[in-house]
């Protein structure tokens, strides 16, 4: 497209004075002062206002209930409907990760144990939480859908040991997860 | 004996107005900026920070609104590292800070901040010391905050300081003239540099801005009335002066962080750093202390109610409480500004201070002469001067209007084909 050509608009004396929209702009300012001391803000209601100005006062308030289906938030392991560790330790998720925040020691399952026939599963797992960046990319690789980001949010800790989830936190948060691939059991 | 006496009121008044009235603002000026910049935006801002009562067991905490706020941040300031970097001029850099900090505590002396108090049968006037040159003092002080800002973006030996520095004298050095010239018609209205006689004045014959009451004696209404309008031009340059001379939003150019990262104080930290910001808060009360006083009355409550107040045995210290609720009022003002009003460009604020408001300045002072001299000058001389300086007036709009370098309509890049 051609380079379209605006003229800048011609100021009247009035507008050129400055003074009116000094004015205006005072008015603004000082309707939105008053409109947040009486809790009227725009858009307070929709967005769980305190009762102040929008904001909704965190620790005593959540988001919880309006967050969407696809937030992406700590990525944790599941189990299947008969308690089976889903992940097979193919490691594709400790590939994929950016910033290497996965480690995985995989292990062999016993010959005696009734899951022989999958062969593997992880002796260790830990996702460091200080690197993770929750992009996603570990459970859109998963092919046994073993791990899956939550939707928990708030992660801290006061060393950088208890930031790494490791393997028995990561089935903590992660919980059972049915219905999905049966790959390995009788259900199918 | 005497002496001692006299001396230890002294003492007395300046720890109690510098020390326990003045500089509480400061703190307090930061919380309402906070606050009430948090309010404007339609946010919550700072209103935890009180007496953790919950680490002694306690259901909930004493949060007192935030109210605990500034403290929470002088003491993290105190506690931070003092870095000093190793390339800095280090006697100008230490000593910039606290050329920011003393003017503006030096100006509160000749702030009046009540009526007389009766103790003991003497009277004691609330100023520290009670100048015949108030308002000259107060310039001739504040003006040298501007060393230490100069200095400190000198002795910081690196670019962005610098600019910030140089930006902020030739800020001040433009906006002098204009904030000098807008109280002459004030002067020539009160007949009186005193600042407390000129609070008496307005307390007696009604404020500046509001005369109201008190026609008995003094000047007669009408002339008050016509008076207002070289007083409301005074008082619009002279409060935008005031904001250019304390650095405050609009003219915040010594320091604005999009463009010069944090100005002179960017090689500053931990107590160096906080001292910048209490002189730059000292300067805000201090500036609306002088507009409060010469423009809005000061402590006068108004509506003729003063004389009754004053005879009240402590009736000073309520003309205090009102003084200080029309301080915070207008602090309250400053930071509705800094939230409404965008910063300006250099060559704008240049252009402001020495195009126009140097020459309103100078036209005020005569419309206000015209104004008190008229009933003594007569019709026909007060009409040829008005028209004369009606004629002085256009040349100079017109001096201005043909000085304008002719702008195409679309400069800049997409002007050049």
């Amino acid at each position: 497209m051609a380079v379209v050509k605006i003229k800048r608009p011609d100021l009247r004396t009035g507008e050129k004075l400055y003074l009116g929209a000094l004015f205006k702009g005072f008015l603004v300012t000082l309707k939105h002062a008053i409109d947040s001391l009486r809790g009227k803000t725009r858009g307070a209601k929709a967005m769980g206002s305190s009762g102040l100005g929008a904001t909704m006062q965190f620790p005593e308030q959540r988001w919880d209930d309006s967050m969407p289906d696809y937030y992406r938030g700590a990525p944790a392991l599941v189990t299947d409907e008969q308690d089976r560790e889903r992940c097979v330790s193919c490691q594709l998720c400790e590939f994929i990760c950016p910033p290497k925040a996965i480690r995985i020691v995989p292990g062999e399952i016993p010959s005696d144990d009734p899951w022989a026939k999958v062969e593997k599963r992880p002796k260790e797992f830990e996702i460091d939480m200080i690197r993770c960046i929750y992009c996603g990319m570990c459970e859109e690789v998963c092919p046994e859908q073993a791990i899956y980001l939550r939707k928990d949010y708030l992660i801290s800790g006061s060393s950088r040991e208890e930031m790494v989830h490791d393997k028995k936190k990561l089935y903590e948060i992660g919980g059972k997860r049915v219905g999905l691939v049966n790959k390995w059991n009788e259900l199918k | 004996m005497e002496l001692l006496i006299d001396l230890a009121i002294i003492l007395a008044k300046v720890i109690g107005l510098t020390f326990m009235v003045v500089l509480p603002l400061v703190p307090l000026s930061v919380y309402f900026e906070r606050r009430f910049s948090a309010i404007i935006q339609d946010r919550v801002g700072p209103n935890r920070v009180g007496i953790p009562l919950t680490l002694f067991g306690a259901k909930k905490d004493f949060h007192l609104f935030g109210l605990v706020q500034p403290m929470a941040d002088g003491l993290k300031l105190f506690l931070k590292e003092d870095f000093t970097p190793n390339y800095v001029r280090k006697s100008f850099y230490w000593l910039a800070p606290a050329l920011t900090v003393i003017p503006a505590l030096v100006t509160v002396c000749v702030v009046p901040f009540g009526s007389p108090i009766t103790v003991n049968g003497e009277e004691i006037k609330l100023v520290i010391a009670d100048l015949d040159v108030g308002p000259l003092f107060v310039f001739a002080v504040s003006s040298l905050t501007v060393y230490g800002i100069t200095l400190a973006g000198w002795a910081s030996n690196s670019k962005y300081p610098f600019i910030g520095g140089v930006r902020s004298t030739a800020q001040m050095i433009s906006y002098e003239i204009a904030l000098g010239l807008s109280i002459i018609p004030l002067l020539l209205y009160y007949g009186e540099l005193n600042l407390s006689k000129i609070v008496q004045f307005q307390a007696d014959h009604g404020w500046l801005l509001l005369p109201l009451w008190g026609h008995a004696e003094g000047p007669p209404l009408a002339e008050k009335l016509l008076f207002l309008v070289p007083a409301l031009i005074a008082f619009v340059i002279f409060t935008t002066s005031i904001f250019a001379e304390t650095n405050r939003m609009p003219f915040d150019l010594p320091e604005c962080e999009t463009e010069l990262v944090g100005g002179y104080h960017t090689e500053y930290s931990s107590m160096k750093f906080a001292m910048f910001f209490m002189g730059e808060y000292a300067a805000m009360v201090i500036g609306s202390a002088l507009v409060v006083t010469l423009f809005l009355g000061g402590w006068s409550l108004g509506f003729g109610l003063d004389d009754s107040i004053s005879a009240l045995p402590f009736g000073g210290l309520i003309h205090m409480g009102v003084f200080m609720a029309k301080l915070i009022a207008f602090i309250l003002f400053f930071i509705l500004v800094r939230w409404t009003v965008p910063r300006f460009r250099y060559d704008q604020l240049m252009r402001l201070g020495w195009v126009i408001f140097f020459e309103a300045a100078l036209i005020n002072v005569f419309l206000a002469a015209f104004v008190i001299a008229a009933p003594d000058l007569g019709w026909i001389s007060t009409i040829v001067g008005l028209v004369l300086l009606g004629i002085v007036t256009g040349g100079l709009i017109w001096v201005l209007k043909t000085s304008e370098p002719e702008s195409s309509p679309n400069s800049g890049l997409l002007g050049q084909s």
